[in-house]
């Protein structure tokens, strides 16, 4: 099966929680993954955020959840890196 | 996330963390003059049946906590339900299972517990010489008294806590409550006395 190395998601969220909280409860439910967040575009009542999770095996569905339980909603994948079995996860 | 961890969230992202020290500090401070005015009111007219000073006290007491806590509940939950179908129409979505959909069902009741808390809770402590006085407890000066002295205590520790909040210098905000605390007391002598 192939193993997600990185994401990028466009993400429409309320103002609150703020990205700092977003990132971390993203963070948190990816295991050793490293999370950035960037303010896209700020409304009156939301934000639109992309959501760049890069790691060594990204859970999906666990991302997917916590977005959803902070509010969020997924609007777009705009971004896949993935490995497939059996390849040099170093690289070259 | 732990119990308080979980009520900070929720908190934070309805931005209530204010509102529930105001409820707090409002609340608290209709308790304490509640009782104020009544145990005055009781000196003046010279009751000595400290059962039935106990009894009028612990029924307003227990009227102010039950009066914060429907009044609060009812009013912040509307407001809730309605910040919440704000930003469910601006998201597009249902957000019930989310953690807005949790604070706005959450929140309301936190409120409404410290809104009816806070009354019944600094009732209890102005009342304490009093019930301590029942157990035959000998106090340095009169129930009653050691009653003011309590509630005048906590008034003048409700302004140091809003001067603490506030920046300002703690002891003008106590001596600020203080006064009025003075003034509401001059004032039920100066009438129910009179009245008599």
């Amino acid at each position: 099966m192939a193993i997600v190395k990185k994401l990028v998601l466009d993400v429409l969220k309320p103002h609150q929680p703020n990205v700092l909280e977003f990132a971390r409860t993203i963070a948190s439910a990816s295991n050793k993954c490293r999370v950035r967040v960037t303010v896209l575009e700020v409304d009156e009542n939301t934000e639109t955020i992309q959501v760049v999770v890069e790691g060594g095996s990204i859970d999906f569905e666990a991302i997917q959840s916590s977005i959803s339980e902070l509010g969020g909603s997924l609007h777009s994948i705009d971004e896949v890196e993935v490995q497939g079995k059996g390849q040099d996860s170093q690289g070259p | 996330m732990n119990l308080l961890d979980q009520v900070k969230f929720l908190l934070g992202i309805t931005r209530s963390s204010d509102i529930v020290r105001r409820y707090f500090v409002v609340n608290g401070f209709d308790g304490a003059l509640t009782m104020l005015g009544l145990i005055i009111g009781f000196l003046v007219s010279g009751a000595s049946d400290l059962r039935v000073v106990i009894n009028v006290c612990l029924g307003a007491a227990i009227a102010l906590g039950m009066s914060g806590l429907s009044s609060a509940y009812v009013s912040e939950a509307a407001e809730r339900r309605r910040a919440l179908g704000k930003l469910e129409e601006a998201m597009i979505t249902s957000l019930q299972d989310s953690a807005h959909g949790e604070a706005a069902r959450g929140v309301p009741l936190l409120i409404a517990l410290v809104n009816g808390l806070a009354p019944l809770a600094i009732s209890l402590s102005i009342l304490l010489p009093l019930f301590l006085d029942q157990t035959g407890l000998p106090l340095p000066i009169p129930p009653l008294y050691a009653a003011i002295v309590v509630a005048l205590l906590i008034i003048f520790l409700l302004g140091v806590f809003l001067g603490r909040i506030s920046g300002v210098s703690w002891l003008r905000s106590g001596i600020q409550t203080l006064l009025v605390a003075i003034v509401t007391a001059t004032l039920i002598y100066v009438f129910t006395a009179n009245s008599e």
